[in-house]
């Protein structure tokens, strides 16, 4: 028994191969695969089953939230805490209110897109075990990759690489933990 | 009908010279940070920005010890360049937010490798701009007094006045701008991180892309967020000059209390933005020879849409004597009527000779292309866009409601010295951005070339 693997990893020079071997791999069975390419590719995320993801919802939630926040803060300030009575005019000046409950909205929004972003995909990573392939360096210029990780039930070292030799790979390497 | 689609289509294909694969375009624009020497001229440029830089700082070291007197603010002119400044910049910021987020709504594919460097003058230019209203305040060291936050004072900021929101307009901005930035930048940054043979390179750039590898389930969520930025930078963008023209037309001075003035103020701010994505631009692409990348079709997109929001400012122009006219109110006419004949009518005229007159060289075509001319256009415009901000405050100011305070307005040195410091210090960020990190968005230009296309097989 040789040392566990994380996955088997071919490389493709064009993105169409990546294409056609994500859809071959998904039709074969395999579910736990990754596909690493230097652009996002529409089609990849349509082979992969990826469109929906929770990030809009996230977003909306914290834009809700900046909004009530915003505009708590200054009903509490003008109304509660420090009011300041000018002419008589109403201390619920709400008109006046709007555009830092707007700002407020899109600052939590905003925050909760880019951190909510990094929390879905894990991010920051500090080792990930598909850098052990030398190659794979080139994931962020000109190659891309599809990986079959171990995890997947499907997966047995010989019968993957054959599978993913069939898909006329550049090179196709096992990727150690 | 179904022509439509075709229409969209079509222009991509200029977009970028032919010839380039995704293995060359890496390189071109990689190398400018990891292997090549900086040229003169760069280096040239950049001691000059110091040298600014370091005026700015004896600027406001000056001010710091003997208070906003140094400039040439007196009764009742008590804002004047600084805060004619503070708008300059803030509107030069604009277009950077418009090529990446509204560009990247209405899906118009050249802007992707301006992007970047149009971004990274948002944020510089928004830095530049934070400087005026923090130094106008006499006392900077407080300022963190302009945020509500409990204190022993017992005392909280008016959300009642434009200048509290403005400081939330303003933070929010530039606060968004570089999150955007940043999400725009990780993908190229593990870039970097896998191309760079220095150790050290390898880890500063490896942990700042924070381990991105590409992932296709990365890409899906990292596409989702950078259309949900997009969309919430579009609405901000459009509120943060908004809310800096709030601080005028909300003050009862002639000249200053009217309603057309946000519209009037976002399309002044894309005006000069875009002649300063131009003024940037130009000289890169043939300093670094990008020419490839940024190709005559950028220029000409980006003139377009100077010249169009130009028309705008310069109906605005006419719209505002108009209605100073129409109001009935004298002291609205006399405003106006001051500021084309008064003590700044020379300032007056030649804004209106380089906002209104200028602009319209660009409907021809041979202007567009020549890129001498189009620099010096652009500069035209910076120009004319600054005289703009400083007619609407200091004439309406200068020369108020009554006579007997009347002052006419005269800069010092030190305004001019805090003024050009703000331009080092500007060209100073942005030249060490541009060596330090990849000036056009890699991935995003990969994503232009016809091979990214996929090509749908049998086997699929």
């Amino acid at each position: 028994m040789t040392e566990p693997i994380y996955g088997m990893m071919a490389e493709f020079d064009n993105p169409s191969a990546l294409v056609s071997a994500a859809r071959a791999a998904r039709e074969k069975g395999y579910r736990q695969l990754d596909a690493y390419s230097p652009f996002p590719i529409e089609e990849l995320s349509d082979a992969l089953h990826l469109h929906k993801n929770r990030l809009p919802l996230l977003v909306l939630i914290g834009g809700i939230v900046g909004g009530i926040l915003g505009y708590m803060l200054q009903y509490f300030v003008t109304v509660m805490y420090y009011p300041l009575n000018i002419g008589g005019r109403p201390l619920h000046s709400w008109p006046a209110y709007i555009i830092i409950t707007f700002e407020m909205t899109i600052l939590f929004a905003s925050l909760t897109a880019v951190l909510g972003m990094l929390g879905l995909c894990g991010l920051p990573m500090p080792y990930h075990p598909a850098f052990n392939v030398p190659r794979f360096a080139l994931a962020s210029r000109n190659r891309f990759f599809l990986c079959i990780e171990s995890a997947d039930p499907l997966f047995d070292r010989d019968k993957t690489c054959e599978f993913l030799e069939t898909l006329e790979p550049r090179e196709v390497s096992e990727v150690a933990h | 009908m179904a022509d439509d689609r075709q229409v969209i289509d079509a222009p991509s294909k200029k977009i970028i010279a032919p010839g380039y694969t995704f293995g060359t375009v890496t390189d071109q624009i990689a190398s400018v940070v990891l292997t090549r020497k900086t040229p003169y001229v760069v280096m040239g440029t950049f001691a000059v920005a110091m040298g600014l830089l370091l005026i700015f700082l004896l600027a406001v070291g000056l001010l710091l010890t003997k208070g906003v007197g140094v400039w040439g603010l007196r009764g009742p002119t008590m804002w004047a360049w600084d805060i004619t400044n503070f708008v300059w910049w803030v509107g030069i910021g604009h277009a950077g937010t418009l090529i990446s987020a509204i560009l990247l709504l209405l899906n118009q594919q050249w802007r992707n490798s301006i992007n970047r460097f149009a971004e990274a003058m948002t944020i510089f230019a928004v830095a530049c701009a934070g400087m005026f209203p923090i130094l106008h305040l006499g006392r900077p060291w407080l300022m963190y007094w302009l945020f509500p936050y409990p204190n022993t004072m017992g005392i909280e900021p008016n959300f009642r006045s434009p200048l509290v929101w403005d400081v939330f307009a303003v933070s929010t901005y530039a606060t968004v701008s570089v999150l955007f930035w940043y999400v725009g930048l990780m993908p190229d940054l593990a870039t970097l991180r896998d191309r760079s043979e220095h150790r050290a390179l390898k880890v500063t750039y490896g942990f700042l892309a924070m381990g991105w590898r590409g992932s296709a389930k990365h890409w899906a969520v990292y596409e989702t967020a950078s259309l949900l930025l997009a969309g919430l930078a579009t609405p901000l963008v459009l509120s943060v000059h908004t809310v800096v023209s709030l601080d005028f037309t909300v003050g009862i001075v002639p000249g200053w209390h009217s309603t057309f003035f946000p519209p009037y103020f976002v399309a002044g701010a894309i005006y000069s933005g875009f002649a300063m994505v131009l003024a940037l631009a130009i000289p890169l692409r043939s300093v670094y020879g990008l020419k490839g990348l940024i190709t005559e079709r950028h220029l000409d997109n980006a003139a377009k849409v100077m010249m169009a929001t130009g028309l705008i400012v310069g109906y605005s122009y006419i719209m505002e004597a108009f209605s100073a006219w129409y109001s009935g109110n004298v002291y609205e006419q006399a405003a106006m009527w001051n500021r084309m004949t008064g003590p700044y009518k020379y300032q007056y005229w030649v804004l209106v000779a380089c906002n209104v007159i200028a602009p319209n060289a660009l409907w021809f075509k041979k202007v567009r292309s020549n890129t001498v001319v189009l620099f010096i256009w652009s500069l035209i415009v910076l120009v004319g866009m600054w005289l703009e901000r400083f007619v609407i405050i200091v004439a309406s100011l200068a020369q108020d409601n009554l006579p007997s305070s009347w002052r006419v307005f005269e800069s010092t040195r030190w305004d001019w010295a805090t003024y050009l410091g703000t331009i080092g210090l500007f060209l100073f960020l942005f030249l060490l951005f541009i060596r330090l990190l990849p000036m056009i968005s890699i991935f995003e230009v990969r994503t232009l070339l016809p091979q990214a296309k996929i090509k749908e097989d049998s086997r699929g």
